[in-house]
């Protein structure tokens, strides 16, 4: 796949060689930079989709990027959900879509 | 109990930071980002004088100074509720409990979202998140964009994003009906460029700027738009719907009226594997509602903005705002406006030693004339505005005190 990092940029600069982070999304490795955000470091990846709508199930990525919107809500080591906008890589992170929920738990309700 | 939270470690949260710490104030600054600056960070633009004005740079300058100062700054940092104490203010955030005699917000602004079908495929984000995502984090957010919404930011951006390597297929407006405002009127949207004219090379909207009245830009426009940085800017082109099963394929568009009616028969598809919806920049002043501050609602400010006075005080004891929670303009007023906040803070806690009154004033004069100066202006009738709100501030200060 065609790199999608910017590593040269006629007002900003070249980037200085970085740190390599390795980190695992819905167990499939990857390959992060330190300062990375784990949002940034999937759609450098070409990961688009993080998570499937919890009723509906479309798929979902990032937004706003700056963590107003919490589209980018995903699964952190099996524990919390954190925002992947928000959140910087370590090494051997464990990340995961967050999960959708069983389809009869929310379709028929009412409001 | 420290002297002062800083609420967003941007330009003007680090401004209010560093002129409160230079006299003397102990200052915590917070921020949900992984790094300082806010949307300085992203900013990268060409000064008329041909110089780029860089905001990692400009941020990292405020860093260290605010560092240097002795300012606690604390990253990935969530503040989720606020108390008033009878000495001061406690702070909840997602790291600890903070308790301070003054509190800034200096929390900025958000996008306003263009709720255009198939908004929520991945590969559409907002025009900041492109930003973000090319400049500060240095990922490009796809290979081919088109960008739904013509305003200021937006064309920014869109040369920003061409810097980082990435082809802008287009810009063009959301469809009629989306949202209650005019981004959808070619006649407005015209309006609003026209504020852009002197960063524009190309020759029709410099001459548009001068001469020609929004509205007869509108029409005598030409269909397929024209080109700023070899990017079409398309005001008589809409956007229908974003189009792709897994993530973004392109757009669906169609040829508009001057006045913003669909012309039947020219709809087609467009490809692109990105789009950035730019719907303009609110407030973001969740916090100080949180807090309870009276608020007022000002479109040149661009929505709702908590009441404050010209030393950015709310009506809330020790509650001070600064930047764009008070009201959409650039990062260098923004900045000027930290300064008087933090002044003004160190005033009320009399820290300010010698001539504190004019040294307060003599802040609010700078930021006057740095709003003057402001190379873009994101709405017409800014000061007037805030004159106004000042002074809705004060009438309803009295009213109080006659209760």
């Amino acid at each position: 796949m065609k790199s999608m990092r910017v590593n040269d940029h006629p007002v900003l600069g070249s980037l200085e060689k970085q740190k390599k982070i390795n980190i695992y999304f819905d167990g499939q490795p990857y390959v992060a930079y330190e300062g990375d955000t784990i949002a940034s470091a999937l759609l450098a990846s070409g990961v688009r989709t993080l998570r499937k709508h919890e009723d509906k199930d479309t798929p979902r990525g990032i937004y706003c990027n700056i963590g107003h919107c919490f589209e980018c809500r995903v699964q952190l080591n099996g524990k919390n959900t954190v925002r992947a906008c928000l959140t910087p890589v370590e090494n051997n992170m464990k990340i995961e879509s967050n999960i959708s929920l069983s389809p009869t738990s929310l379709k028929g309700g009412t409001l | 109990m420290i002297d002062l939270v800083v609420v967003g470690a941007g330009p003007a949260g680090l401004g209010a930071a560093i002129a409160a710490a230079e006299n003397g104030l102990k200052v915590c600054v917070l921020d949900e980002f992984v790094k300082p600056g806010g949307r300085l960070l992203g900013q990268l633009h060409e000064e008329p004088d041909g110089k780029w004005v860089n905001g990692i740079e400009e941020a990292q300058k405020l860093h260290s100074r605010a560092i240097e100062l002795g300012v606690n700054i604390l990253c990935g940092v969530s503040v989720y509720d606020l108390i008033k104490l009878p000495t001061g203010w406690c702070v909840y955030t997602t790291d600890k409990t903070i308790e301070s005699k003054c509190l800034l917000l200096a929390t900025g602004a958000s996008e306003t979202p263009l709720p255009i079908p198939g908004w929520t495929l991945p590969g559409v984000m907002s025009i900041g998140a492109a930003q973000v995502m090319g400049n500060v984090h240095r990922v490009k957010p796809g290979e081919k964009g088109i960008i739904i919404g013509v305003n200021v930011l937006s064309v920014a951006i869109a040369r920003e994003l061409q810097l980082c390597g990435v082809h802008i297929e287009n810009i063009l407006l959301p469809k009629p009906g989306i949202t209650s405002g005019d981004s959808a009127n070619p006649e407005k949207m015209m309006e609003s460029l026209l504020r852009l004219t002197h960063l524009a090379p190309s020759p029709l909207i410099r001459f548009g700027g001068k001469w020609v009245s929004p509205k007869l830009g509108a029409r005598l426009f030409p269909k397929n738009g024209f080109k700023m940085w070899g990017i079409p800017i398309q005001l008589r082109k809409t956007a229908l719907e974003i189009v792709g099963e897994k993530q973004v394929e392109g757009v669906r568009i169609a040829d508009i009226s001057a006045t913003g009616e669909i012309v039947p028969g020219t709809e087609k598809v467009i490809d692109a594997d990105f789009v950035c919806i730019a719907g303009g920049l609110t407030p973001m002043s969740e916090l100080a509602a949180v807090a309870g501050c009276s608020f007022s609602y000002v479109p040149e400010l661009g929505g709702h903005v908590p009441l404050h006075n010209e030393y950015m005080q709310t009506n809330l004891g020790g509650l001070y705002v600064a930047g764009n929670i008070t009201g959409i303009e650039s990062a260098k007023v923004a900045r000027a406006q930290g300064k008087v906040a933090g002044l003004s803070i160190a005033r009320e806690l009399n820290a300010l030693k010698d001539h504190a009154d004019e040294k307060v004033s003599e802040a609010i004069a700078q930021t006057i004339e740095t709003r003057r100066n402001a190379l873009i202006q994101f709405q017409p009738g800014i000061e007037e505005a805030r004159t106004e709100l000042h002074y809705k501030f004060y009438e309803s200060a009295e009213k109080r005190i006659s209760i």
